[in-house]
């Protein structure tokens, strides 16, 4: 089969599905949407169906990223545009099948958004939608729109238009092209990806490797993982681009093994660009070969480093070796290698299929195109975003995730993930490009964006991130072995209200030499939280070693529960449910905690009723209160007594 | 490390520290700065290992770089601008060390009264007494301590944690304390990449990352080979030798030749109150490149200062052994010797003595006793190579260097367990395979070489031959052979040529049990991947047609054009330290030094001008022939020195009925070996270590041995006991002063020694032929033309074995040799944690036979031939091919060769000792 053939096979499949006379339904079954219980609905839709005896197309599709509103159903009836529903639960479900595709009603009050022209009442346009509205979703365009495992569905959407260019053309052309679009790695680094074709294309030797890192270990993210649930021809795609620009004949995709849905979808995307000839021998008739393996990594966080994923790949232990040489002169093997992060190999097939210089129109001067982020933490709509560079933190906070969740104030943002940096308000409106980040003492990363709220105690969130990354540590050097349990032990201290005047010097000089000292990236980038809290949240650090407070009030040792005897009605809510009889007191007494054996678990916070929300939590001071408990209501008295 | 011509050719200069420094491409900022005498502290690194980049300790700045480049790991560029000494790098430095020490015991690297420190000196700060100050474990050779001293370190201010780890006491020969371990990986990596053993690694992760073996097995059970090369790399007191713990440092160090195998490895005897500690590689050292194995890392001191050594003269007296002094004893001898002179006398030198010894040897057989009845062990192992090596290429030795086999393309190994019986020549395999190269390995167990290789052709023992000439059958007809090489170089290669004719496929297949892909794979491979070079040992030559396999071996090269090349040739393995030099010393029946023949008028006038006697032109015998004269009365006297033949001979039980028949023998041995226990006088001789000479190595390199201590008790070297028999005998020109007087003369005698002396000795150690006073020496042979002149190639025809398995007798049996023993065991035997690690023989039988035969792993089993019976542990194991059993041949107890065949080679007269046949029994048999 021609590539004609095959695309035009692609469209005709695909348009009849567009036009099926059927109601079709999508489910977005990716790990995401599993998790907020996609496979259940998936369930209660087919009995649904059954029971209610409509004939519908039912179709598994990636994540379109609302990780907020999972799960999500699409439904799109004939003639119809594709609404889309979220929050859905297997006993909504039925209701609405039958609502909608029974009696016409559409359900506005579930439903998200709709696509495409016509107007559905009652429901906003889908794009319109603030969360969707600053996005520029291209590397993510197929994701929950098309069959992962439906090698047509990626044909029909323009896919492999890029290989099939990058085929007729000379390598130097597609490096060319990729040089006019301005990509840089988007696995954190930034580095010019032509620069770094180039140098592996120009590296002597006859056999050269391309690898796919897909080994996303930052806590908190997710964009790979769901780049190849939901749309993994388009990495694929990319990696055939650039074996034929590089002159490799193998390649890896290094996956991490806790990710099985990807590796499943991958390997039923090579057998299909197997069945069409994308990969294997003469592909495309163009004379150029190329076998891709997956490698499953065993989750090491190192192993994301490119030298440490090499040796991985090669069966040794995962840990990396100083570069020079770099991969691209001595890689897999000690062959010439060329490693790029999964969502690059996805815009080198996006930047083919539709040139560089329209992709180039995204982004601003030295960071060109989109970037997906996960977004977490403490805002209101969590996702999978897809955002043009330089836009500014604010807006991807307050306009694509809607801002702090329960109209808490924001304190921060961790780009980067562990190994990133903590950015205060002062920097919302910085812009999000490679140089703007690395300037604020941060990095891009891979795109992790964890947003915390006031609520959150920057120094114990520093604390868990070294927590992370010392356990990651490989061992193999010592500024990152031994420097970063130092800082984390001296965290630990400042944490538990151990901190010591000279614990901040002492935590920049181990951070510098960690930095300057360590091997690789790991170690490099590690100390990185703490030079940011220090940076932009001294202030706190100070308030937790010279104060002994916390002004997030976290820190388990350095707080206090207490009964405000002014507001404390006697009700014994508290006493009833201290788990360790820390409350001494009874009906229509003033309770008393007992500083020495409360274990500051929060219960009587929590249970005191709010009507009389009597128990308070401090740090830093004490509170005067009754040493036993006296009748309600004479707490002037009991004052006198203090 | 090879010779190959790497990168390494082009000099480029470049700045340290405001120094011109002028290196090689491809050295490291680190090579480079010590090159020019600039000190830039390290821990991980070490000149034997690949560069690591983990200690963070050579940490430099380089103009135009970013950050802090490790020296170790960064290659030179041209006109790069380095400093290695500013404030901020030793800052820098400072901060890491002071990270390392706080996992590492520190009170000995940072007190400052520790000049004034006692050993016993209790202080409050010692922490235990591993980690104390003067208690050190490393007797204070600790490389951390250099690096707190250059960096002056003074106190450690982070918290210190001590890892509290037991001491591991697994291995025989040395302790792990982890507590001590710094993580620099050397012994990971030297266990890896250079041992190729991986017993230990890396373990765990972030603060646990710790060395160690996979799940916490012991050393044994992880595959440990016991080399010791991971206690020689270790910067600390991580790993230390149990024998020179807390011994202090040595009062001398000598460096010599270690005495076991052939691949001649240099070590360094550390002595201290006259006593050897231990052994370790001498680091800078050609033939093993600062490696050894565990036979000369840990089985030395022991067996010289062993408690059994002999240490004064014995006389047997009504059946027992008396003490005598060494003029009786010497008179008693020299009385004898000259009532059994001529042809009733025969000599048996030594494979382990001297060159120096070995000829005196020689011209005592000859010019004393008036015999050419002299022969060595050579007779038993590589005869075969001699003759069949001297018939193709003109030269019966190993045609390339050692250090030339990492460089080849392809290596085929067969016949050889590398790793046991040459484990540091085997390295280089190991390392060629790491480069890439491919390896063929042809043997019917699963040695671990085969492991490795990518062709493993697992044939039956004795079909050599047809799995050779099935191989070049295919090379002739694929048009793979090098026939430039085979027209221009070679000649009688129709006649080879039509001798192929009869090796088709198939009957290779049938007669070698080698699939026909298999071989015809291993054909392809072989020649077409160059340069290849062919490594054997005694598998190919202890056969009754071993000179045909060595034949087929020659041919093979020749016809791939394999030879007279850089990383090409044929490498007979020897099986022991001076098989070379006894062999070109002329410890032979029929040839003088470098094989000049004695049926030669024009040699013997030579020798009987140069030692004033006549000398007979009649050849002499062969060693099993003298043990046949001597069971049939012909031989009425035998002398043996070092040898032991009732434990190494073919069917050991005839040897020892002739050696009991002998009218008078003369045994000369360090132990009193199973031979020694039969002889009539037992003359105690020193050992390697209390001797000046010479050992020539398998790829013919003459090296030093060097007199560390003085003889044991009341032994003496084997030349001075030779000398003084000699002069009882009224002989003249035997009163040399040392050993090097003799090397004077054996110079002046033998053609390829010329211009050896023990002062050139002192600087080089010339591979032979050295042809001329520089002594260059040769360590490719064959360069232009052959030593006969053309590559002589020989039709083949296919023999079987003489013994084959029949109804009674219906296993096959092959016996070869461990890693922890050598040859009869008179010395590793001695060891007791060689003894730890290989306490007796075991008979390896496959599972399929052992089925048949009811037997379970673990059963004793007897093993029985036509000659006799032995009995051992059966160890049922895949690595032995169905219908094959096999044994150690080390162990006295069960000695395997009472079963071997004695069946001989004809032309070398090499017995078939590696196949007889055989019947298993379970238990210990009646």
């Amino acid at each position: 089969m021609t590539f004609k053939e095959i695309q035009h096979r692609a469209v005709t499949e695909w348009e009849n599905w567009q036009k099926s006379k059927k109601p079709r339904i999508l489910v977005g079954t990716a790990t995401c949407g599993r998790a907020a219980g996609a496979l259940s609905i998936l369930d209660v839709i087919n009995e649904s169906l059954r029971k209610l005896r409509i004939k519908a197309t039912v179709t598994e599709v990636g994540c379109i990223g609302l990780c907020y509103a999972e799960p999500m159903v699409d439904i799109i009836k004939p003639g119809k545009p594709r609404i889309s529903y979220g929050g859905l639960t297997p006993e909504n479900i039925q209701q609405l099948l039958e609502d909608y595709l029974i009696n016409d009603n559409p359900r506005p009050d579930l439903a998200l958004g709709y696509f495409g022209e016509d107007i559905v009442g009652g429901i906003p346009a889908f794009f319109d939608m603030p969360v969707l509205k600053p996005q520029v979703r291209i590397v993510l365009r197929n994701c929950g729109s098309i069959d992962p495992k439906n090698i047509n569905h990626y044909v029909a959407n323009g896919g492999y238009s890029g290989l099939q260019k990058a085929l007729s053309v000379k390598p130097e052309d597609v490096i060319e092209e990729l040089k006019k679009s301005g990509l840089r790695g988007r696995g954190g680094a930034g580095f010019p990806t032509w620069m770094k074709w180039n140098f592996c294309r120009n590296a002597p030797g006859k056999e050269k490797y391309i690898i796919c890192n897909a080994d996303e270990g930052d806590p908190g993210a997710f964009m790979n993982r769901s780049l190849l649930e939901g749309d993994p021809h388009s990495v694929l795609e990319g990696m055939v681009i650039g074996a034929y620009t590089i002159g490799a004949n193998n390649a890896y995709i290094y996956c991490r093994a806790e990710y099985p849905l990807a590796l499943e979808r991958l390997g039923i995307a090579i057998r299909q660009m197997e069945e069409y000839g994308f990969i294997g021998n003469n592909i495309m008739g163009s004379g150029f070969d190329l076998h891709i393996k997956i490698k499953e990594g065993a989750g090491a966080f190192v192993c994301g480093e490119e030298t440490s994923l090499i040796a991985s790949i090669e069966g040794k232990r995962g840990m990396p070796r100083p570069r020079p040489p770099f991969p691209a002169i001595a890689g897999l093997w000690g062959k010439p290698t060329n490693i790029n992060n999964v969502e690059t190999w996805a815009d080198v097939a996006l930047i083919m299929q539709r040139g560089g210089e329209w992709y180039s129109q995204y982004g601003n001067e030295k960071s060109k195109g989109t970037k997906t982020f996960a977004l977490v933490g403490k805002v209101e709509r969590t996702g999978l975003v897809e955002v043009p560079l330089g836009i500014k933190l604010r807006e991807i906070i307050y306009n694509v995730g809607g801002g702090i969740l329960n109209g808490r104030k924001f304190k921060a943002v961790q780009t980067g993930g562990p190994s990133g940096g903590c950015l205060p308000a002062s920097l919302l409106d910085s812009p999000v490009d490679y140089e703007s980040l690395a300037a604020a003492g941060s990095i891009m990363g891979s795109g992790g964006m964890i947003v915390m709220d006031e609520d959150t105690c920057v120094v114990d969130m520093t604390r868990y991130f070294l927590t992370f990354t010392q356990t990651e540590s490989c061992g193999k050097c010592v500024p990152c072995r031994v420097g970063t349990r130092h800082m984390l032990m001296i965290l630990q201290r400042i944490t538990r209200g151990e901190g010591e005047p000279g614990d901040i010097e002492l935590l920049q000089r181990l951070a510098t030499t960690v930095k300057s000292g360590s091997l690789c990236g790991l170690g490099q980038t590690a100390p990185n939280p703490v030079l940011t809290t220090i940076r932009y949240f001294r202030k706190e650090y100070e308030d937790h070693i010279h104060k002994k407070k916390c002004p997030a009030l976290v820190c388990k040792e350095l707080i206090s529960f207490y009964v405000d005897p002014k507001k404390c009605r006697g009700c014994g809510i508290c006493f009833r449910n201290c788990p360790v009889e820390a409350i001494s007191g009874s009906k229509k007494m003033i309770h008393v905690i007992d500083q020495k054996k409360c274990i500051k678990c929060g219960t009587c916070f929590n249970v005191c009723p709010r009507r009389f929300s009597a128990v308070v939590k401090v740090s830093g001071k004490k509170m005067r209160v009754p040493r036993k408990p006296v009748p309600v209501g004479t707490q002037t008295v009991a004052r006198k007594h203090t | 490390m090879s010779t190959a011509p790497d990168m390494k050719t082009k000099s480029i200069t470049l700045t340290i520290d405001d120094q011109q420094v002028a290196v090689e491409t491809g050295s490291s900022v680190l090579e480079a700065a010590h090159a020019a005498g600039i000190y830039i502290p390290t821990l991980c690194n070490h000149p034997t290992l690949p560069s690591y980049g983990g200690c963070r300790m050579c940490l430099v700045e380089i103009e135009n770089m970013r950050g802090f480049p490790p020296a170790c790991t960064t290659p030179v560029q041209d006109k790069m601008v380095i400093r290695t000494n500013t404030q901020q790098l030793q800052e820098l430095r400072r901060n890491i060390l002071e990270m390392l020490l706080t996992e590492h015991p520190h009170t000995c690297l940072v007190c400052e009264r520790k000049q004034q420190c006692q050993p016993y000196h209790t202080c409050i700060r010692k922490v235990a007494v591993t980690t104390g100050c003067t208690m050190c474990a490393q007797n204070g050779i600790c490389e951390l301590q250099r690096v707190v001293d250059y960096i002056g370190l003074k106190e450690v201010s982070l918290p210190y944690t001590y890892r509290k780890l037991g001491i591991l006491r697994d291995s025989p020969f040395f302790d792990r304390d982890y507590n001590l371990c710094i993580l620099c990986g050397r012994c990971v990596r030297v266990c890896q990449d250079i041992r190729g053993a991986g017993a230990i690694a890396f373990t765990y992760r972030g603060p646990k990352a710790l060395v160690g073996t996979a799940f916490d097995y012991t050393l044994q059970e992880s595959g440990c080979q016991f080399c010791g090369a991971c206690v020689d790399v270790c910067p600390t007191g991580a790993l230390v030798e149990r024998a020179v713990k807390w011994t202090g440092i040595p009062d001398s160090t000598v460096r010599t030749t270690c005495p076991y195998c052939g691949v001649g490895c240099q070590i360094s005897l550390h002595i201290k109150n006259s006593r050897i500690m231990n052994s370790v590689p001498f680091v800078n050292s050609i033939s093993n490149k600062g490696q050894l194995c565990v036979k000369g890392r840990f089985g030395i001191a022991e067996v010289v200062h062993h408690p059994e050594r002999l240490t004064a003269p014995l006389v047997k007296r009504d059946g027992k052994f008396v003490e005598t002094s060494w003029d009786e004893a010497l008179n008693f001898v020299a009385e004898k010797f000259q009532v059994f002179k001529g042809n009733r006398f025969a000599l048996i030198s030594s494979a382990k003595i001297t060159n120096e010894e070995n000829y005196l040897a020689q011209k005592f057989a000859r010019a004393v006793m008036g015999t050419n009845n002299i022969d060595h062990a050579s007779r038993s192992c590589h005869a075969p190579s001699l003759v069949g090596l001297e018939k193709a290429f003109g030269i019966g030795a190993m045609t390339n260097s050692i250090d030339e086999i990492s460089g080849a393309a392809c290596i085929f190994v067969i016949g050889s367990n590398t790793t046991s019986g040459h484990p540091v020549l085997s390295l280089e395999i190991r390392e060629a395979v790491n480069k890439g190269a491919k390896l063929i390995v042809a043997d019917p167990r699963e040695v671990k070489v085969a492991q490795w290789a990518d062709i493993w052709l697992r044939h039956v023992p004795g079909s050599d031959v047809a799995l050779l000439m099935g191989m070049m059958r295919i090379i002739t007809e694929e048009s793979l052979a090098d026939m430039s090489f085979v027209e221009e170089r070679c000649e009688h290669f129709h006649e080879f040529r039509e001798s192929l004719k009869d090796f088709t496929l198939d009957f290779a297949e049938k007669v070698t049990g080698v699939q026909k892909d298999k071989i015809k794979k291993a054909a392809r491979l072989f020649a077409s991947q160059k340069p290849a070079t062919v490594i054997y040992g005694m598998g190919i030559t202890q056969q009754s047609h071993g000179t045909d396999n060595v034949l087929a071996l020659a041919n093979l090269a020749m016809l791939t054009g394999n030879i007279g090349k850089p990383f090409t040739g044929v490498s007979p393995l020897r099986a022991q330290n001076n098989n070379q030099g006894a062999c070109d010393m002329g410890a032979l029946p029929d040839v003088y030094t470098d094989y000049q023949r004695v049926d030669n008028p024009d040699v013997q006038k030579k020798f009987e001008a140069a030692w004033d006697v006549r000398l007979s032109s009649a050849p002499g015998m062969t060693l099993p022939e003298i043990m046949n004269a001597a069971h049939s009365g012909e031989i009425k006297s035998l002398y043996l020195i070092g040898e032991n033949p009732v434990i190494s001979q073919a069917h050991a039980g005839s040897v020892t009925d002739a050696v009991r028949k002998l009218e008078f023998l003369v045994v000369q041995d360090i132990f009193l070996t199973e031979s020694a226990k039969l002889a009539h006088v037992v003359l105690p001789a020193a050992s390697f270590a209390e001797k000046d000479g010479t050992f020539t190595n398998t790829e013919r390199r003459i090296q030093r041995v060097r007199k560390a201590i003085e003889p044991v008790g009341n032994s003496r070297p084997d030349c001075r006991i030779l000398s003084s028999i000699a002069g009882r005998m009224g002989a003249k020109g035997f009163d040399f002063s040392h050993p090097s007087d003799i090397m004077q003369e054996i110079a002046g005698l033998t053609p390829s020694y010329h211009g050896i002396s023990y002062n050139l000795l002192e600087k080089i150690s010339p591979q032979w032929p050295c042809t001329d006073e520089t002594g260059e020496g040769t360590p490719m042979l064959h360069r232009d033309y052959f030593v006969r002149g053309k590559g002589r190639f020989t039709p083949l025809s296919y023999k079987p074995p003489a013994e084959l398995p029949d109804e009674t007798y219906p296993l096959m049996l092959t016996i070869g040799s461990s890693l922890y023993h050598h040859q009869t065991g008179t010395m590793t035997r001695k060891v007791s944690g060689l003894n730890f690690l290989h306490p007796g023989n075991v008979v390896e039988i496959n599972p399929a036979d052992a089925r048949k035969l009811k037997i379970k792993d673990g059963d004793h089993v007897t093993v029985i031939s036509r000659r006799g019976r032995v009995t051992a542990m059966a160890r049922v194991t895949d690595s032995c091919l169905a219908g094959l059993v096999y044994m150690d041949f080390h162990f006295a107890e069960s000695a395997a060769n009472i079963l071997t065949n004695r069946a001989l080679d004809p032309l070398s007269k090499t017995p078939e000792l590696k196949i007889c046949a055989v019947r298993v029994e379970k238990g210990h048999g009646g």
